[in-house]
């Protein structure tokens, strides 16, 4: 598994009691349509990593698989020890540790801003409604956004919502945060507020699986910058050696085109 | 705030110079507007009056016979003096004051939890409120306790029936819609075809067939001896056909909801029942607020056919009203002035309050 993708590689560091995702052999179809390919994957503990890649590489199909917001038919996935398969009692345990930030933020429209964040602890975690408001303020006041907490959704920028759906996340302390493109859909002048509330959580040691193709971002935070095309892992490296000294002529490719404008 | 900009500046001068500028404006805007103006003043004037002078001054309310034969207007007197038949039906005449009673209660409820639904405080006792209401409607109705003499429901009628049939029927048929629309929208085969052929199948018959077939049909299916009441059939009949339809109304609002919001919900660890329950339920539910409450309505009106299976509805018991006298007969435009008056009124009432609910449910959102 994992010696596999570090003969290919030579970045992967060795799987270690740390892994806290393994992704084995990992398969995907669409109908006919085979979108991820022999994924191998192991996540460390607090490791920070970016996946970029053409659109409908399957990057965020893949991030997707580890919380089961997609299944897999082949393969293994295991996240903390847990194995997500059809188990619905692991698919929730594993939830519980995961969070996804989205590309269109998904808050839930119908509620303020602290509702949402306190929806999640309430109801899974069984927090007190008045333990979970102070914890809510307590990630509002960190994405610096505290003073919304009674508006609604709709009445907040794109930013700003973005940065409600980090706290949400928060709220629900998870071990492992996966971003979905998280600046994609926001104003370019918002993409900064968004992303260095995400460059705090990455040096506060947060284990961080990111879609994006924000490079900077990867070069600040990233430990390993992953490639994908055509539903399989092209290249996975540390961020120098990426940007630096790509192996892949895909990988000079895409890098030539998203970063010569 | 650019809007502002965008509004006409305040009208100016007295009342009269105002309206003088509002008619010009909005309706002698051109030739087209002003004929259209003048034709509608002239056809208002053509039929109103006629209205008026009929059912207003001409009219009567003398409840007898020989004071309506005198009058050249309408005979109200004929709901005058069979206002109890009309209202109650067939229940013992001394024992009137019991559906009235319950049908002020029922109301009550209704008007509780309508208007209770935007306090928390409130909002907690509407079950509650309906858990012990239903009982006491129904010991008020049957009586056979406390001391009431107990009437058999085939002496039910009017106005209580018409009341008790929807009401009953909206209660049953929401719940019950809403699991058929999840049902249908459900990953499991079974369920899904399940609601699917249902679905389909009671949306494809008329109400009329339904009601007839749970009249006349399923009795012959139970064994000897077994008997299920006439007005239990015909409200399960109610409740099974306004399902159907509501289903497909619930599932319009699940599919208006972004696939994201049950992935946000997912992500978060909720399970099914609870993302339904807190993120997509009332998201799916307020936007389809409209056709709901059109179905409602329609099943309201609906409920009148439950007299081809020997039951007296409001409407049944204005038609028992006029053949109680051959002499009445002939006021039948009255009996159904009348009764259509009720309906547009309850009927009203609804869209009214639908219209507010949808208002109060958008407030907090507004930018």
């Amino acid at each position: 598994m994992t010696v596999a993708t570090e003969t290919k590689t030579g970045a992967v560091p060795p799987p270690s009691s740390e892994d806290v995702i393994t992704v084995t052999k990992m398969n995907k179809w669409y109908g006919n349509f085979h979108v991820l390919k022999d994924i191998d994957l192991s996540v460390r503990k607090g490791e920070r990593i970016v996946i970029c890649g053409p659109s409908g590489s399957g990057k965020s199909t893949l991030i997707r698989t580890l919380n089961r917001l997609e299944v897999y038919q082949q393969g293994e996935i295991t996240v903390n020890d847990i194995l997500l398969g059809d188990d619905v009692k692991n698919i929730e345990a594993v939830r519980r540790d995961v969070c996804m930030v989205f590309q269109h933020f998904n808050l839930f429209p119908h509620m303020t801003v602290l509702e949402n964040l306190t929806l999640a602890p309430i109801w899974v975690r069984k927090m007190p409604k008045k333990e979970a408001n102070d914890l809510a303020m307590h990630y509002l006041e960190r994405v610096r956004i505290a003073e919304q907490a009674h508006k609604f959704p709709g009445q907040l920028s794109g930013g700003q919502q973005q940065r409600v759906a980090i706290a949400r996340s928060l709220c629900m302390q998870p071990k492992i945060m996966l971003f979905d493109e998280p600046t994609s859909a926001l104003d370019p002048e918002m993409v900064k507020e968004v992303l260095d509330v995400m460059v705090e959580l990455a040096k506060e040691g947060m284990t961080m699986l990111c879609v994006t193709h924000e490079m900077g971002f990867a070069k600040e935070v990233a430990d390993r910058v992953i490639f994908m095309d055509e539903g399989q892992i092209i290249e996975m490296a540390g961020p120098h050696e990426f940007f630096d000294n790509p192996k892949s002529e895909r990988t000079k490719l895409f890098l030539s085109q998203i970063l010569s404008h | 705030m650019s809007e502002n900009a965008k509004l006409p500046p305040l009208p100016v001068g007295t009342f009269v110079e105002r309206s003088v500028t509002w008619s010009k404006k909005n309706l002698f805007d051109g030739w087209f507007n002003t004929i259209l103006t003048l034709g509608s003043v002239a056809f208002l004037l053509w039929l109103i009056p006629p209205i008026i002078e009929w059912g207003i001054i001409n009219a009567t309310l003398t409840p007898t016979i020989e004071g309506c034969a005198e009058a050249t207007g309408a005979c109200w007197g004929f709901v005058n003096a069979n206002l109890r038949l009309i209202l109650f039906g067939t229940y013992p005449y001394d024992e009137q004051w019991r559906p009235l009673l319950a049908m002020i209660f029922l109301m009550g409820i209704i008007c509780a939890s309508l208007g209770g639904v935007k306090y928390p405080s409130v909002r907690k006792w509407i079950i509650p409120m309906w858990v012990i209401g239903v009982p006491i409607i129904a010991i008020l109705m049957w009586g056979g306790v406390l001391g009431l003499t107990y009437v058999q429901n085939s002496y039910w009628g009017g106005l209580p029936l018409t009341l008790i049939l929807s009401s009953i029927g909206i209660v049953f048929a929401f719940p019950f819609g809403l699991l058929l629309a999840l049902g249908r929208q459900s990953n499991m085969p079974a369920l899904r075809t399940l609601s699917v052929v249902y679905i389909e199948v009671i949306r494809g018959v008329p109400l009329i067939t339904v009601l007839f077939m749970a009249s006349v049909m399923f009795p012959l299916f139970l064994p000897d001896g077994v008997t299920i009441d006439k007005l239990l059939r015909a409200q399960i009949g109610i409740i099974l056909f306004t399902a159907a339809y509501l289903a497909e109304v619930f599932r319009g609002g699940l599919q208006a909801v972004p696939r994201g919001q049950f992935e946000a919900g997912e992500s978060l660890a909720l399970s099914y029942w609870q993302s339904m329950r807190l993120i997509i339920l009332p998201q799916a539910l307020r936007l389809v607020i409209p056709p709901t409450v059109n179905s409602f309505i329609s099943m309201f009106k609906d409920t009148t056919l439950v007299v081809i299976i020997g039951l007296f509805d409001f409407l049944g018991t204005v038609k028992l009203a006029l053949r109680s006298d051959p002499a009445w007969t002939k006021y039948y435009v009255e009996g159904y002035t009348f009764a259509a008056a009720i309906f547009f009124l309850i009927c009203f009432s609804m869209a009214k309050y639908s219209a507010y609910l949808e208002k109060e449910l958008r407030k907090g959102e507004r930018r």
